[in-house]
């Protein structure tokens, strides 16, 4: 088929300028774009009222189909519990035998602890949890990493708190709604989380890659030596996150520098907890008065 | 049933034939809200395939000023920075017209072509304008341009059987 050519639909005016009014705005519309880019370029939280606006009308939908696929899942699961339940039996009454001196151990070990932490009068800062939830969906599109949790500003959730899962640290709250909220996930490319080493406890930072993967950066005066399976919990430094919490496992050898596996996955099916941050903001620093011209001195002529 | 078996029989109403683009595009772009924690960003993005099928299928059914309306609502919901899609998307349509102008023979295999290079350019630039230059995401993305390219047929299938629903304008 051969394109027509001409571009006018037609003989009539009227026909002919809606044309080129359509194109006006649409330039309009690309002009818009490009102002709403460069301000969100340069204030990221710009706008979060329209988007979670879009997120508190889907944030519903998709915990019902999330409800649904939990739902759908755990019927081979259940089948499958049904059917291993002796083997599982058995094994977990031989891990209960293997296990129960190195239980009384750690108990005693607790104990200990608990009795020379009261003897050097530490304050244990335990952060409270806000609120238990589940991230309902993600930006599978964009090559950014954000989550939808389906618990906000009603529920207590406020920017800037930790979210946890399961299985170690999820991300932080970075937006708010009434009802839901914007998860930044520790693997998006911006984000940076202080971490230590379980062990030595060798402080570094767990940036996000992308990719699914975070990459562990030393920031010790020495050179670092990151070995595979060495664990990274997060640190507590800047307060936003609570120490102890697992991040990563390192993959693969590196000096200073390598790939780490998160531990936990963003998933819809388990619940995450929302806590306050580690220690509380700093409180606002007072504004100084500063004269707004420097006085010039008399007589400083020579 | 269709409108293209009965070509006599009653037709949509106006409205209603001018709403349906919007409302498959839309669609599409609702698509990202399937609960599902993505570790990658795999998932092809569905309105601009619907939005470039209508495009290069019927394209008087959208105006030119729509992707830009179309590309602000997909930004709301796809995490990308506000504005992207909005630019991007308008700046597809008028790619598509350039193709329009300059090709002589025209087939599903040369739309699919275009639409090809739409997508790459979206997504690339997309890539550009949310992600710092350091961030390890390219495999990732090709695998993406990859899929979106090759579910284009898919969308313009889904896009021709609702076109055959709201033919008699």
């Amino acid at each position: 088929m051969a394109a027509s050519r001409d571009r006018r639909p037609g003989f009539s005016r009227r026909a002919q300028y809606s044309l080129f009014l359509s194109y006006i705005l649409a330039v309009a519309g690309a002009t818009v774009g490009l102002v709403l880019l460069v301000l969100s370029q340069f204030n990221p939280p710009a706008f979060a009222a329209l988007r979670s606006a879009a997120t508190e009308v889907t944030a519903p939908v998709s915990s019902g189909a999330s409800a649904v696929i939990r739902a759908v899942a755990s019927v081979p699961q259940t089948i499958s519990t049904y059917f291993r339940v002796h083997d599982e039996n058995a094994a977990l009454r031989a891990e209960v035998a293997r296990t129960h001196d190195t239980l009384v151990q750690a108990r005693i070990i607790v104990r200990d602890n608990r009795r020379l932490r009261g003897l050097l009068k530490l304050r244990d800062v335990t952060p409270k949890v806000v609120t238990a939830a589940r991230i309902v969906s993600s930006s599978a599109t964009s090559t950014r990493r954000f989550g939808v949790l389906n618990a906000g500003r009603w529920q207590g959730v406020r920017p800037g708190m930790p979210v946890r899962g399961p299985d170690g640290l999820i991300g932080r709250v970075v937006e708010t709604g009434p009802n839901t909220a914007r998860v930044l996930l520790a693997s998006d490319p911006e984000s940076v989380i202080p971490v230590r080493r379980i062990g030595d406890g060798m402080p570094a930072l767990a940036a996000g890659r992308g990719d699914g993967l975070i990459d562990i950066r030393s920031v010790g005066t020495t050179n670092a030596h990151l070995e595979p399976g060495d664990r990274f919990v997060t640190s507590g430094v800047g307060g936003l996150y609570a120490p102890g919490v697992l991040v990563g496992r390192v993959l693969k050898r590196g000096a200073d520098n390598a790939p780490a596996v998160p531990f936990a996955h963003p998933d819809t099916l388990d619940f995450v907890l929302v806590s306050e941050p580690f220690l509380p903001p700093p409180p606002a620093a007072e504004p100084q008065e500063v004269p707004a011209t420097p006085t010039p001195q008399q007589g400083s002529q020579p | 049933m269709t409108s293209a078996l009965q070509p006599f029989g009653p037709t949509l109403p106006r409205s209603r034939a001018r709403a349906l683009p919007w409302a498959t595009v839309m669609a599409g772009s609702l698509v990202s809200i399937i609960p599902v924690g993505a570790t990658l960003p795999l998932m092809p993005p569905f309105g601009l395939l619907m939005l470039l099928a209508w495009r290069l299928l019927a394209p008087l059914a959208l105006r030119r000023w729509a992707p830009a309306v179309l590309g602000l609502f997909d930004d709301c919901l796809s995490g990308q920075p506000l504005g992207s899609a909005t630019l991007l998307w308008t700046l597809c349509f008028f790619l598509v017209d350039l193709f329009d102008q300059r090709t002589i023979f025209r087939a599903f295999a040369q739309d699919w072509l275009i639409a090809a290079v739409a997508i790459t350019f979206c997504l690339v630039a997309g890539r550009l304008l949310a992600t710092p230059l350091g961030a390890h995401v390219e495999t990732v993305l090709i695998a993406q341009i990859a899929v979106s390219i090759l579910l284009f047929p898919l969308a313009s299938r889904a896009v021709a059987w609702v076109d055959r629903r709201r033919i008699a304008e």
